[in-house]
């Protein structure tokens, strides 16, 4: 949810603190691909279609999956086509030019303004891949050999790269990225993003909700910690269900939406009703720390 | 001229080579921090710095290089504009002066804070904004023996603070933290069949394309080897009492364990203090629940690679004597240290991850039976830089 409202409402829905902008302004500055880290929902990929927008430059997203190679984000030369073609006869097949497509990062560099390129989840990919694309991130070229064309960037693009973490990152890649962490927002910051996403929203149900959201995210041993997507569709929920907000934090109503596993559906409802839970936390701002 | 802290930083672990260093020089000539200790701070962690694993050691060695340095202030503009119109200076008698004398920098700080935050607009001459003349305590061309002189200073926090406060050591490796992290080390574990093994029996696809649009249509069918994951790991846990404290960290390594799904086999294994003829399925470690140990090593092909997680704190006895095991019902013709050697012969990638830190092994209660434990095999703590370790261990035949 938090991507389709991002196309729709602008920058201004996207709540960058200080040194994330800076680490932008490094990165581009340099002329170095950012890559970016943080706990999943901390609005990774949302940064680069907020700096798109916020710089007035065109957003490019190469989403990588677990089978993507890096040459696909370069160029793909279709033979399947090119056969086709040969099968029919009614196109000039002898130009192989005509059969090569340009990837993501091949549009990337022919675009004749400055781009933002979004390489997406980088760690999905194979170990290798990174390794792949050290030579294109750099120079900002690559040959087609099937043509004999060098394709160079006429505008080096601004180059986001995020990852979760789930493989380690070659380190000649890294040596070559600047690299910033976005940590989890704090109560404040967790505030303004909810309010920027809804600005109508009254202040006790915000107040009940954050309470009940950080309780949660307090609770040890979760498998899986609500994040700051979860708890917009959270509030969303709570609104749309028109929730009293006295109620959120006896019932947690809606807690599906927060709570993706089992396990830990049980754990939440096991604190709360042994009496012990949100009351107790509830009592003083120390509702990080307690646990 | 920060060139020792390129080799502080270094010292302190954190992996910084001269490709970064270099970027980190031509930031500076491009003027990106700012001219401030702070904007230098994160300028040199967003290009030095890889991995907020390394962000901890990183705030020590610039709190270590910069500690002392008196932090020059950053102001803001709409300040200094405030500033420019100023009032005569301010002359003051001594009578005058008497009242302002007790003031301490930290109270000084504090209120210059406030100021910063509330005051919307320029101020001269009154006793208590920012502003020229007048006796407040910042501004300037005003009188105050305890004041700020504003001309290039403002209480932000500074960027040593910033870093003496330490806000990512949670995230440090080193630190023993909670499954994901193991997870993620555990995934380094795979041994992928090489492609030049194995039958060809995978339709390669994008060759075959490849192959018949060159040959211009004739249908040309290319096979290759696929690659699989051919690890199998069996993991072999003490439950004894002493491993009572270290409960939480072995059940996280046991519930990653458990979530890796890309081991080709996975299997557990419990024993008690030490492990003798029985080796046990389940953590209670009951006889009748059990196998031979020596059955373990029909089961298990010697290319499993093995694990062991326990304490290796125990009595001497429990180790080198015959019937020397803790279950006073339970007799051992053959002492424990036997089968563990046994047990290191017949796996040759075998490691032990213990869950006392290393630093201890030497002085704590268990040291001679670690040490003895240690020379069959490698040993490692039970953290996420330990077990990455063990996990390169395990790649090699020992």
């Amino acid at each position: 949810m938090l991507e389709a409202r991002a196309t729709f409402t602008g920058t201004s829905d996207y709540i960058a603190s200080e040194d994330l902008q800076n680490s932008v302004n490094v990165s581009i500055a340099l002329g170095r691909p950012l890559l970016i880290k943080g706990e999943p929902g901390t609005g990774k990929t949302m940064l680069a279609r907020s700096i798109a927008e916020g710089m007035g430059m065109d957003l490019l997203i190469w989403n990588i999956k677990s089978t993507t190679k890096a040459k696909d984000g370069l160029y793909i030369y279709d033979t399947v086509q090119r056969l086709y073609d040969s099968q029919f006869g009614d196109h000039d097949v002898s130009d192989i030019r005509h059969y090569i497509r340009h990837g993501k990062m091949g549009e990337a560099f022919l675009s004749d303004k400055k781009v933002v390129l979004l390489i997406d989840e980088i760690d999905k990919a194979d170990i290798e891949f990174p390794n792949d694309l050290l030579w294109e991130l750099d120079v900002m070229s690559f040959d087609i050999p099937e043509t004999g064309e060098t394709v160079r960037a006429n505008h080096r693009p601004a180059v986001i790269i995020t990852s979760n973490a789930e493989k380690e990152l070659p380190d000649a890649f890294l040596r070559r990225c600047v690299f910033h962490y976005i940590s989890f927002p704090d109560a404040e910051m967790m505030k303004e993003i909810v309010r920027v996403h809804y600005p109508d929203l009254e202040q006790k149900l915000l107040e009940e909700a954050m309470k009940a959201f950080y309780w949660i995210r307090s609770i040890d041993g979760l498998q899986k910690k609500p994040s700051t997507s979860e708890l917009l569709d959270w509030v969303q929920a709570l609104t749309i269900g028109g929730i009293s907000p006295a109620k959120i934090s006896k019932e947690l109503p809606f807690l599906g939406v927060l709570i993706k596993k089992d396990n830990d559906f049980g754990a939440v409802l096991q604190r709360l009703h042994s009496g012990q839970g949100m009351q107790r936390k509830s009592s003083g701002p120390g509702i990080l720390r307690n646990w | 001229m920060f060139i020792n802290f390129f080799y502080l930083l270094r010292n302190y672990g954190v992996p910084v080579s001269i490709t970064e260093w270099m970027t980190l020089v031509e930031a500076l000539a491009k003027g990106l921090a700012a001219s401030s200790l702070m904007g230098f701070y994160h300028l040199a962690r967003t290009v030095l710095v890889k991995s907020e694993t390394h962000f901890d050691r990183y705030d020590l060695a610039f709190a270590n290089y910069f500690d002392g340095i008196d932090t020059p202030i950053e102001l803001t503009d709409k300040v200094l504009k405030w500033l420019e119109k100023a009032l005569p200076p301010l002359h003051i008698s001594p009578e005058e002066r008497q009242q302002f004398k007790d003031w301490d920098l930290d109270e000084l700080r504090r209120q210059l804070e406030e100021r910063l935050r509330d005051q919307k607009g320029e101020h001269h001459g009154g006793g208590n904004w920012i502003g020229t003349g007048g006796t407040s305590r910042f501004g300037h061309s005003g009188y105050n023996p305890a004041g700020v002189r504003l001309g290039g200073q403002s209480v932000n926090k500074s960027a040593v603070k910033v870093a003496a406060e330490r806000n990512f050591r949670g995230f440090r490796t080193d630190e023993t933290l909670g499954v994901r992290q193991f997870e993620v080390a555990l995934r380094k574990l795979r041994q992928l069949s090489s492609k030049v093994e194995g039958p060809k029996e995978e339709l390669d696809i994008d060759e075959t394309i490849k192959e018949t649009g060159e040959k211009g249509g004739m249908l040309h069918l290319v096979w290759s080897r696929g690659r699989k994951n051919m690890v199998k790991v069996a993991l072999i846990m003490d439950s004894g009492g002493s491993m009572m404290p270290y409960l939480r960290i072995c059940s996280q390594l046991f519930t990653a364990m458990n979530r890796a799904s890309h081991f080709k086999d996975l299997r557990f294994f419990f024993f008690h203090n030490c492990v003798y003829q029985h080796i046990y399925l389940d953590p209670s470690c009951q006889v009748r629940n059990s196998i031979r140990t020596e059955d373990l090593f029909h089961q298990l092909g010697s290319e499993y690679k093995v694990i062991f997680l326990g304490d290796a704190s125990m009595a001497p006895s429990e180790l080198l004597m015959v019937d020397g095991a803790i279950d006073w019902y339970y007799s051992n013709p053959e002492p424990g240290i036997t089968w563990l050697q046994r047990i290191a012969d017949r796996f040759s990638h075998s490691v032990w991850l213990n869950p006392i830190p290393a630093a201890y092994w030497e002085r704590t209660y268990g040291s001679y039976t670690i040490n003895l434990i240690r020379e069959l095999f490698p040993m490692f703590e039970l953290t996420v830089e330990g077990l990455e370790g063990a996990i390169k261990k395990l790649k090699v035949r020992k």
